[in-house]
């Protein structure tokens, strides 16, 4: 048996900075380095609040200092990109149906950033009273 | 087969983390990395965290919420890796990234009930 050979042009590395929405897909991907790094950030936050007060106080002394206050707002920037194009992906990946009739694109998008705000106003509500 | 039967939980865990991403994970971000150091709002008070973090109820939906965010996040690097970067080490890139991921599981688990 002969094995048959097929031919597959490499694709260059960096293919996808040629076109703007190639560009937002890698860049929208890339978000998920960010979703690490804040799950990262917000356990070390928790650690801190653990050990006491005086921990808790130099931790955010760390955290208001300029880069890591930049690396935590580029990776909001990233995530902000994430929000956007998750909830706009939604309609397209699933019919949301009420009784037979689907529910338009538009208010399945616009619930979600209903859902966003409503669970944003309760974890302000639990942690700033 | 069992990679064929682990993949659509994979994807399912990837689909949770991203909703969390999109709903819970942006008011987390800016309050405890943004409003709370710089002092956008009064800091809360330490004992009033330790007790809101150290209640079960927020520790059980914060070790949910850190897995699931962990996996999405090596779910989308893994196939970031493979097609937008073209690293075409398929098996060492999947390795690399749920490897970290289950590390932070680890470290979420411990460190979540650690509090209180």
């Amino acid at each position: 048996m002969t094995e048959v050979r097929v031919y597959r042009r490499p694709v260059p590395t960096w293919w996808w900075v040629r076109k703007r929405s190639y560009f937002v897909f890698v860049m929208r991907e890339l978000s998920s380095l960010f979703v690490a790094w804040l799950v990262v950030y917000l356990l070390m936050f928790l650690w801190a609040v653990g050990r006491g007060a005086s921990v808790y106080g130099d931790f955010l002394n760390w955290a208001s200092t300029p880069w890591v206050v930049l690396l935590n707002v580029v990776a909001l920037l990233f995530l902000a990109l994430h929000v956007v194009t998750w909830f706009n992906l939604t309609p397209q990946a699933m019919v949301v149906k009420l009784g037979s009739r689907p529910v338009p694109a538009a208010l399945v998008i616009a619930s979600q950033y209903a859902g966003l705000l409503v669970v944003s106003a309760i974890v302000l509500w639990l942690v700033v009273r | 087969m069992t990679r064929r039967r682990i993949e659509p939980l994979v994807w399912l865990m990837f689909s949770g983390g991203g909703v969390l991403a999109a709903v819970l994970l942006p008011v987390l971000a800016v309050l405890f990395a943004l409003a709370l150091p710089l002092g956008w709002v009064s800091r809360p008070e330490h004992g009033h965290l330790v007790s809101l973090f150290g209640n079960p109820l927020t520790q059980l939906v914060l070790t949910g919420a850190f897995v699931l965010l962990l996996v999405h996040s090596a779910h989308r690097f893994r196939y970031t890796l493979y097609d937008g970067l073209q690293v075409k080490l398929k098996r060492t890139v999947a390795v690399l990234c749920y490897g970290a991921a289950a590390l932070g599981a680890l470290a979420a688990v411990v460190v979540v009930w650690s509090v209180g």
